[in-house]
């Protein structure tokens, strides 16, 4: 069970909106939590070699934190069943003041039958759209 | 640049990775999860769960350890450095919890090219110890083109 009531909620409904900073500190901990090492992810000198701006967040790092205002509304992370996400934008990741995701989350579709809702997600840095498409599919 | 002909090609299934408390931890607070499901045994057994229960993420960590074998195939001929995620998505028959035993088989879905670069969807199946479908987890690539 849920506190939320499926009956009570509305399609294009915002469930939660949050600020995410993203520092270097935060790259260099989701590179050890992932296992994905890839040095565009915490150094410059590579960042630039292979034609970036600089240092970029893992798409995986954007599409994990983005999600957790869903897991922060519905309360169980077990509670998402389905989740995708397209990486539209690259988050770059300033070394100073490093960067800041805003996420908003809106109830897409519902699902009486099912007790499903999907929620659309809306993940923004430096005022462009980093996530496409960003779906998760939550049991009520 | 990516061979095509690996459409449809199934590689190894992984060795079990064996899903742990500290790891789902470390795990959360990288993705900058506060769930006390995530964080607290307590709190996960009481919401019905054995135990604490992975970010909706995770499975990434175990589709890795497939997408390594296909990124070391030389039939495949993928330029890791040219690489770029393109989407990703988790389908899950169940939470992943700690103490699951995992397993992962990769399938390369579709190579498609597109211009100069190639777009390479796999289809990862995660199972656990009794053999039961835990999670999907469908991951496209981009592989850029030389300039």
């Amino acid at each position: 069970m849920t506190h939320i009531n499926i009956a009570s909620l509305e399609v294009g409904q915002e469930v939660g909106n949050v600020e995410i900073l993203f520092t270097r500190d935060s790259l260099v901990r989701y590179a050890g939590a992932s296992g994905d090492f890839n040095p565009i992810h915490y150094r410059d000198d590579f960042a630039k070699s292979v034609g970036l701006d600089g240092v970029l967040a893992h798409g995986m790092l954007t599409m994990g934190a983005a999600v957790q205002v869903v897991v922060d509304w519905i309360g169980d992370p077990g509670r998402i069943l389905d989740y995708g996400v397209r990486f539209t934008k690259p988050v770059f990741v300033d070394a100073n003041d490093g960067a800041v995701l805003k996420v908003t989350a809106k109830v897409g579709e519902i699902d009486l039958e099912n007790s499903t809702v999907r929620i659309d997600i809306a993940a923004v840095a430096a005022d462009l759209a980093v996530l496409g498409k960003a779906q998760a599919r939550v049991r009520i | 640049m990516v061979n095509a002909s690996v459409e449809g090609k199934t590689y190894a299934e992984t060795d079990p990775y064996l899903v742990g408390r500290e790891k789902i931890r470390e795990f959360a607070h990288a993705v900058k999860s506060t769930s006390p499901i995530n964080l607290d045994v307590f709190a996960a057994q009481a919401a019905g769960y054995s135990d604490l229960v992975a970010p909706p993420t995770f499975a990434v960590v175990i589709q890795e350890r497939s997408l390594t074998s296909v990124l070391a195939d030389k039939e495949a001929d993928i330029d890791f450095s040219r690489v770029v995620h393109g989407d990703q998505r988790f389908i899950h028959t169940r939470p992943i919890v700690a103490g699951d035993e995992l397993t992962s088989q990769l399938t390369v879905a579709s190579v498609k090219s597109l211009g100069a670069h190639a777009m390479v969807t796999f289809e990862t199946k995660i199972h656990d110890a009794e053999k039961q479908l835990v999670c999907t987890a469908i991951s496209t690539l981009v592989v850029r083109g030389a300039e």
